[in-house]
């Protein structure tokens, strides 16, 4: 093939940049991304025709297969996408206060961020959660507690995103019979569970079974919402965690990508059509600092699920075919050094995570990296995103960046580069396998380990951390503390139900539990039925382990 | 301190309590091995009496301790004291995460003798283990 004209013209300028170049050198020897990928000055049509760019093919239109420019035909034209901060902490009356602050001031959705005793399967006066009660979040230990977490706000009207994945299958039954007792009908149920178990033996490490029984319960969740809860979005197949763990933007892509695989997999497995089910499984993804490697991460995701949907699992629907996501600022680009500068780090990322196409957004609060976020901190990063929507004039247009020679080349590079991982785990057999021989777990923790190595030479810098340190004022911040007394009230509430409660009752319900764990039936009926006799997550979940046993992970580092 | 005096020092990096963030710990743990120490371990979910256990069972001479989910205060003062029952007297405690300045007095009444917050450097911990550890 003869040397295009632009091939020409780009080796022409190469020599002319050298040249000058020998007078001006390059600040570095190597210019990369934050995940260390090498990346070029600048891209030009060359770098197109050598990808073999396709318009219709790699692009298409937003709303379109294969969806790269966006899964919505007007994108933020018609709904912007949904404010939705990460909030929990204390008792579910606190949070509810919180809950309340935050849809006054225009947040337009809800997510719940749980306890470490909740997130684990126990109660809150289990000697295992001492100390733990409403620290990282909301504690949650029986129907109750829901009930009071979100007693006024309205569910019909408002989606409910929660952040929990061991004992999910119990919090979902919490939360459906909740919203039955409010006369909420089932289709009117709307919001996010994220009951993504394979990401936490990979990234964030709140297990409570075995992978084959954990993934099991994933399959029911997303069986029995897909036959009674048709807007509830079973999984939030989650990337974040598996990026704040130390990923590469390219392995949070290709690991989470691979878990939802997996997922469908095993629903297809489950007997299930996979236009059926796979509408409502949805992904979250990290917004980090690196702000054109994650936009083309965005765009790739989309494409290379879109793809993967229609031809490898057949899927017919539309809206099979579409990843929606959520997506959080990177909480680990937050330093306690010179706190407010995070206010900046979060609205460059948002704004990434905006001009990428997410369809939800939580920004993180500055604070965050010292403590829970305070009221005021909470509404900076909530007014973060107002003033993108509705002051840069960004949400106007899809795909802004879509055609960029550059964006489009990195776009290309993201996407193989993360195919790449994902055949070499289709080798291993599947992502489950891939979990239980600690792949990933493995990667990630070069990676992490490989990024502390750089930002110790500087070769990556954190401003304030590792350069621009500065003599501040110590204790800059009024942050939110959380004591202890919350435990204590939480445990009183619980020991009242327990006394008051029909007890035969809650037995009977976690004997038939039982029963039907070991007849291998869908969970999700006989947990609805316990949670509704005010059985506790952890009468639930130590019935559940009793059976499937625990999960434990070596101390490999 | 050198390489080989650093290989007598045994170091327990554990996780109490039901805190699943582990990337600290062990970037902290690979570090402190690359600079010649022997490290140990102890994975997630750890009871106070199990890295107390751990601590006594490795006859360790530093044991840090990383919790980045608002539980230390429950839990460094009772794995220190822990600790010193068992007559391990001269044990270095460390303490790494999201710890708030007003806690650092009780933690260290307690016991331990540097917390760590974020943005500390590798080398800053390699150091103070060539400072503090007991010699034996």
């Amino acid at each position: 093939m003869s040397e295009s004209k632009n091939s020409k013209l780009r080796a022409e300028w190469e020599k002319r940049r050298e040249a000058v170049e020998k007078k001006v050198p390059p600040r570095n020897v190597r210019f990369t991304t934050l995940s260390d990928m090498e990346v070029p000055l600048l891209g030009t049509p060359d770098d197109l025709e050598k990808i073999g760019f396709d318009y219709e093919r790699d692009l298409g239109f937003p709303g379109e297969y294969p969806y790269t420019r966006g899964v919505q035909h007007n994108m933020y034209r018609g709904k912007l996408w949904t404010m939705r901060q990460f909030a929990g902490f204390s008792s579910p009356e606190e949070t509810n206060k919180r809950f309340k602050l935050l849809l006054e001031q225009g947040q337009t959705g809800l997510s719940t961020a749980f306890d470490m005793p909740t997130l684990m399967g126990y109660d809150c006066d289990s000697p295992k959660g001492k100390g733990e009660v409403g620290k990282c979040g909301v504690s949650v230990s029986s129907l109750q507690d829901m009930e009071d977490l979100f007693k006024g706000i309205p569910l019909g009207e408002v989606t409910t995103s929660m952040t929990i994945n061991g004992p999910a299958i119990v919090i979902l039954a919490m939360y459906y019979a909740m919203a039955e007792k409010q006369g909420i009908p089932k289709e009117k149920v709307r919001g996010t569970l994220q009951n993504d178990i394979l990401k936490e033996y990979i990234a964030q490490k709140e297990w409570l079974f075995p992978i084959a029984p954990a993934v099991k319960l994933v399959i029911d969740t997303i069986e029995y919402g897909t036959q009674h809860y048709p807007n509830w979005n079973t999984v939030s197949i989650s990337g974040y965690h598996i990026r704040e763990a130390g990923a590469t933007a390219v392995q949070e892509l290709a690991f989470t990508l691979a878990d939802g695989m997996a997922y469908v997999e095993e629903s297809i497995k489950r007997g299930m059509p996979v236009d059926e089910f796979a509408p409502r499984l949805s992904f979250f993804f990290d917004v980090h600092n690196d702000f054109f490697e994650e936009i083309a991460k965005f765009r790739a995701a989309r494409r290379i699920w879109a793809r993967m949907m229609k031809d490898r699992y057949k899927a017919k629907s539309q809206k099979s075919w579409m990843l929606r996501t959520h997506a959080q600022t990177a909480g680990v680009s937050l330093t306690a050094q010179q706190p407010v500068n995070n206010v900046v780090r979060v609205a460059v990322q948002a704004l990434a995570g905006v001009l990428g196409g997410v369809n939800s957004l939580h920004t993180n609060s500055m604070d965050e990296t010292l403590a829970l976020p305070t009221d005021e901190s909470v509404l900076v990063a909530l007014r973060t995103q107002q003033i993108l929507a509705e002051e840069s004039g960004i949400a106007n247009y899809a795909d802004p960046l879509g055609g960029s020679y550059l964006v489009e080349a990195l776009t290309n590079k993201v996407e193989a580069e993360a195919l790449e991982y994902i055949k070499k785990i289709d080798e291993m057999g599947g992502m489950v396998k891939a979990v239980e021989n600690g792949y990933p777990q493995a990667e990630i923790a070069n990676s992490a380990y490989h990024f502390q190595r750089q930002l110790e030479k500087k070769e990556k810098v954190m401003v304030g951390v590792n350069r621009y340190q500065s003599e501040e004022k110590k204790r800059a911040m009024e942050t939110l503390y959380i004591d202890r007394s919350v435990e204590k009230r939480q445990s009183d509430k619980l020991a009242a139900l327990r006394a008051k409660r029909d007890n035969v009752a809650v037995n009977k319900c976690l004997a038939q539990l039982k029963t039907d764990a070991e007849a291998n039936k869908n969970l999700m009926p006989p947990i609805i039925e316990a949670v509704k006799a005010y059985a506790t997550l952890q009468e639930v979940c130590d019935t559940l382990r009793g059976f499937y046993g625990e999960y434990r992970e070596d101390g490999k580092f | 301190m050198s390489t080989s005096l650093r290989n007598q020092i045994r170091v327990l990096i554990a996780k109490p309590g039901l805190d699943g963030h582990d990337r600290g710990a062990k970037v902290i743990a690979r570090a402190l091995r690359d600079a010649g120490f022997e490290v140990i371990y102890t994975g997630l979910h750890q009871t106070p009496e199990m890295v107390v256990q751990a601590a006594v069972q490795e006859d360790v001479h530093v044991v840090g301790l990383s919790v980045l989910s608002g539980a230390h205060n429950a839990l460094v003062p009772e794995i220190i004291d822990g600790v010193k029952k068992t007559g391990l007297n001269d044990v270095l405690f460390l303490v790494g995460g999201i710890i708030p300045e007003e806690d650092f007095d009780l933690l260290k009444k307690a016991g331990a003798q540097m917390v760590f917050t974020p943005g500390t450097s590798l080398e800053e911990i390699v150091q103070a283990i060539d400072r503090l550890a007991p010699k034996r």
